[in-house]
């Protein structure tokens, strides 16, 4: 038994808002405190500190072939940034896409538990899992991309919503994955012809469908099949000036079927005047759109500095190979998607990285309900995920926020909504968009809050508080360092940081779904990889125990 | 009784062709179908012997051999592992494992094959794709340097020249097949169009057809060399490019050991970004060992860099020509070696092979290859896709899993550099 002693606990999930008093932990579970008093339990001193539960990145590009594709492009972003091996921890490399026991340390030191794996094309999900094998510290999870997959554009084409259902269902368990996602639906598969697509209505070319269909089939299939969490959604247009008009499109068609925007900042643009090449933010547009609906979505804020975009959109990669020049990869995946990876880095004084900056934060600030909302840089698309911190300061400190806009170039900054947003995160609403929200999103229950069942995921940070009330981070300067590193971190009912040192390596569970499916299935299966996969359909499915520390999440229909 | 397994994956190369049947009897391989002669010969051949390790050629126990092992690691101040790429990634994880922990040198056979492949991918990057793809959609195949009717019998048939593919029902029919190569190999034969290029040209050849496929002016000139190849071969191979639908390049050891290696590469991966402004084109490098392609993987999530690696200053560094296992043999840097499925002593060049020869050497091999007959220790393991279990990466990426189809008579590699991460002190 662990108690945490004399914390100040903010657990927005349980309408907790700095209250002093103890937690107690057992059996990696949040319990009651006990009657009476243990004495033998472990003691965590927490007074001065806040405690809040351990991080949700609900969306993050650490563990797979892009990612180690990433890895393998770019020598020139390890060579400055090493770590050493210390005890039985392993040493690592890396800035924007670190190597892998790295980012499970560097996650941990933030004061993360959580981590999602944010994109797989399926037949890649080996690759992904044995990696995220090798993730120490954080449970975590895999999205597979389903907008370009064959067999689904073939269903959807001909009517066959079952069929659809049951493949959904056997691809997730097939990969040992968490959730379903789509990724420039169609655009990709096109992309295969040198093509693209560029509304919702455009044509999938040879399959007869279109992106609109693809959503909407593809919602409704996750809706039904009662997963965790909803379709997860990069939309079509990604990056241009075009995008905030098929993205409130999308929300419109997903409206009512559910959905998850990801990394919505990138999504969120509009023409800067008539026929200008460049664009503007139009996060209040997307903003109102969502405020009619339910739907959640993660921001993707850009970081200024240095990044590696990484996508399972082909197309889009390509065109900012054209845009810059930079070294590019592109991996066009049989059957199922495909996908680049290119350096790229955002620059303060530039036009079109100062826009996509004030598009994530005005999105931040613009939607009012923060339990929709999850805090993302996109790893390592928008820049990397230890940059969190900094992002948190700019939401909960307007007067630092302006010392940034002040640093803009003058255009972007007098037509820019931005400078006029005076709303201020408290650390409350911090916790809700690092933790209970992604985790709800996610449809993780035991995760993102403190109360009595949940994972012991607590995270301890020194001084955040003056006086044992909460404190506004505008008045606290040295608040942004106080929540980038942890004092003490428990993961899964055991002290792994102790003083700001990892003392103790965990692996983490792996998250996953297992939603019936029916057999009937195979026939057709068989079928699909006789005619598509360069593999056998015997060899494509994880066998159940390649992989250890499954923890399977219950759909709401088993 | 005889048993049959079906789906069985061969890992000899890196095609990792996966619709092997295999037929065993008490523990027997007694036949094989559908494998090419390469594979066929990687299964007939298999036997699990000998059970025991060797200490200097001596039968002695796995405890005894473990522990000598153990010793030669520990008292080595710069040892190296070498050679991963026929090992499952399971094992390639742990070797890679013990080279941090040990402060070691970590490099595998890409340094002797497609090390430059790596390097070019590092500088100009690489459009790619998998090999269902090239079987559903590519209708031009570009071979370069590469001669797979030798080191990858299967992968006409299975992926490119002659399969039926979705969008290609006609298969060979279909595509055109270039082949570009020193010599007319027997692939090439079959080619729609052959060019042979001067020995230690590529460079110049794909230079011009960059500048050809950009439309720049060119014109025949005195002295100029064009490898060996004419202009207006060249005009017509660019025009082919440009006009195909979806274009695929293969490469091999013809680009990346000879003259230029890695420059000669990334010329060609240009070439092939290049492309896509007219097409969509894609390169795929014919990576040999069945795993090699895992080897990289792993060494890249691990440490952040593909081979090459340094832990001795106790974080990973890279660097090709000076962490590369010849290289540092050459210069004399390792004083123990312990290599991981593969035969540094029948491959490397004589200075470093006769380098390898004096230090204490830790060898983990199913064969009794040249390197283990040498070795202090020789820890003869278990074969994983026959009788051990693991995964490997195919040439394009594509994990799969290797399921053992006999019973296990020795131990994996995973579990014995397993247990020699127990033993060692760091
Ligand atoms: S082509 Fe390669 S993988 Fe396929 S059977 Fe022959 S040796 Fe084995
Ligand atoms: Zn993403």
């Amino acid at each position: 038994m662990i108690r945490i002693r004399g914390g100040c606990i903010v657990d927005p999930a349980n309408g907790v808002d700095g209250e002093v008093r103890d937690l107690w932990i057992q059996g990696g579970r949040i319990v009651a405190p006990p009657s009476p008093p243990v004495s033998e339990a472990e003691v965590l001193d927490a007074e001065g500190m806040v405690v809040l539960p351990g991080g949700v990145d609900l969306h993050s590009h650490v563990a797979g072939g892009k990612e180690n594709m990433g890895r393998k492009l770019r020598p020139e972003d390890h060579r400055e940034h090493v770590r050493p091996r210390e005890g039985s921890l392993r040493s690592g490399s890396g800035f924007t896409v670190p190597s892998v026991f790295l980012s499970g340390y560097l996650y941990a030191e933030m004061g993360y538990t959580t981590v999602m794996e944010a994109a797989s094309a399926p037949l890649f999900a080996r690759h992904a899992q044995e990696e995220l094998e090798d993730l120490p510290m954080v449970d975590k999870g895999l999205f597979i991309t389903l907008g370009n997959n064959h067999f689904v554009l073939e269903c959807l084409a001909r009517g066959e919503e079952e069929l659809l259902r049951n493949y959904v269902a056997w691809l997730l368990r097939a990969t040992g994955a968490y959730a379903a996602k789509v990724v420039n639906p169609g655009g990709v598969e096109n992309w295969k012809w040198g093509r693209n697509v560029s509304s919702l209505d455009e044509e999938v070319l040879s399959f007869g469908v279109t992106p609109r269909k693809i959503l909407s089939g593809l919602a409704e299939s996750v809706r039904k099949l009662g997963l965790p969490h909803p379709l997860h959604v990069h939309g079509i247009n990604l990056g241009q000036a075009r995008s905030a008009g098929t993205t409130v499109d999308t929300v419109k068609t997903l409206d009512g079927l559910g959905g998850h925007l990801c990394h919505l900042q990138f999504l969120s643009y509009e023409e800067a005047g008539e026929g200008s090449s460049l664009f503007r933010s139009a996060a209040s547009r997307v903003a109102t759109a969502l405020e009619a609906t339910t739907l959640s979505l993660d921001v993707g804020q850009i970081v200024f500095g240095g990044a590696t975009t990484m996508t399972s959109d082909g197309p889009l990669e390509y065109a900012l190979h054209r845009l810059t020049g930079a070294k590019w990869i592109n991996d066009d995946v049989e059957g199922e998607g495909g996908g680049g990876v290119l350096p790229l880095s955002y620059d303060r004084r530039s036009r079109l990285s100062a826009e996509q900056w004030i598009t994530g934060l005005e999105l931040f600030l613009l939607l009012r309900d923060p339990w929709r909302l999850a805090l993302t840089t996109d790893h390592p698309n928008g820049g990397p995920f230890f940059c969190y911190p900094q992002i948190m300061r700019l939401l909960m400190d307007r007067s630092y926020r302006e010392e940034v806009i002040a640093t803009l170039p003058p255009k972007v900054r007098s037509g820019a909504l931005l400078p006029s947003l005076d709303r201020e995160y408290s650390l409350s609403e911090i916790a809700v968009i690092t933790r209970a929200a992604p985790a709800r999103i996610l449809g993780l229950r035991n995760k993102g809050h403190l109360g009595i069942g949940a994972d012991a995921d607590v995270a301890l940070y020194d001084r955040v508080f003056t006086d044992g009330t909460p404190c506004r981070c505008a008045k606290y300067p040295s608040c942004r360092r106080a929540l980038s590193r942890v004092r003490h971190l428990v993961k899964g009912g055991e002290v792994v940081i102790r003083d700001g040192k990892i003392v103790k390596e965990v692996s983490g569970r792996r998250l996953c779904v297992v939603p019936p499916f029916d057999e009937s299935l195979e026939p057709r299966l068989r079928k699909q990889f006789s005619e598509t996969y360069s593999v056998a359909f015997e060899n494509y499915a994880l066998e159940e125990g390649e992989f250890p520390h499954r923890e399977v999440v219950p759909c709401s229909k088993t | 009784m005889t048993e049959r397994t079906e789906h069985v994956t061969c890992t000899f190369c890196g095609c990792l062709c996966d619709d092997i049947t295999v037929e065993h009897e008490d523990g027997r391989i007694s036949s094989v179908s559908r494998a090419c002669p390469n594979g066929r010969a990687h299964f007939l051949d298999y036997a699990p012997a000998p059970r025991l390790p060797r200490i200097r050629g001596e039968e002695a126990s796995w405890e005894e051999a473990l522990a000598e092992a153990t010793r030669i690691l520990n008292a080595a101040r710069s040892p190296l592992l070498y050679g991963l790429s026929s090992a499952s990634t399971e094992a390639i994880r742990k070797a890679v494992s013990l080279a941090d922990r040990l402060g070691a040198f970590v490099d595998s056979t890409s340094s002797v094959c497609h090390g430059p492949t790596g390097l070019a991918m590092q500088a100009v990057g690489e459009p790619t794709c998998t090999l269902g793809e090239v079987r559903s959609r590519a209708d031009l195949l570009l071979f370069w340097g590469c001669n797979p009717a030798a080191s990858h019998p299967r992968h006409f048939a299975r992926y490119s020249t002659t399969a039926k593919g979705r969008f290609v029902p006609e298969g060979r029919k279909g595509r055109t097949v270039i082949f570009v190569d020193v010599r007319l190999t027997p692939g090439a034969r079959s080619a729609d169009l052959f060019l042979r290029v001067d020995p230690g040209c590529d460079f110049e050849v794909l230079t011009t057809l960059r500048a050809l496929v950009r439309e720049k002016p060119l014109r025949e000139q005195e002295g100029v060399c064009l490898g060996g190849v004419s202009l207006g071969v060249l005009r017509d191979v660019a025009t082919r490019l440009k006009s195909c639908r979806y274009g695929v390049a293969f490469m091999g050891m013809g680009l990346t050991m000879t003259r230029g290696r890695d420059v000669n590469v990334a010329e060609l991966f240009r070439l092939v970004a290049e492309l896509n402004t007219y097409t969509r084109f894609s390169v795929i490098p014919m990576r040999g060992h069945g795993n090699v392609t895992g080897a990289d993987q792993v060494l890249t999530w691990q440490s952040g860099f593909p081979f090459a690696v340094s832990y001795a200053r106790g974080y990973p560094r890279y660097g090709p020509g000076e962490f590369t296992a010849v290289d540092l043999l050459r210069r004399g840097d390792a004083d123990a070696a312990l290599i991981l499925a593969s035969d540094p002593a029948a491959h490397f060049p004589s200075r470093a092979a006769a380098r390898l020869a004096s230090i204490p050497t830790v060898v983990l091999d199913p064969e009794e290859s040249l390197t283990a007959r040498g070795a202090t220790v020789w820890l003869p393991t278990g074969k994983a896709g026959i009788d051990v279990p693991g995964s490997a990466y195919r040439m394009d990426g594509v994990p799969l899993r290797l399921r053992p189809f006999l019973a296990p008579r020795r131990p994996s590699d995973e579990e014995i550099l397993g247990r020699l991460l127990e033993e060692v002190t760091p």
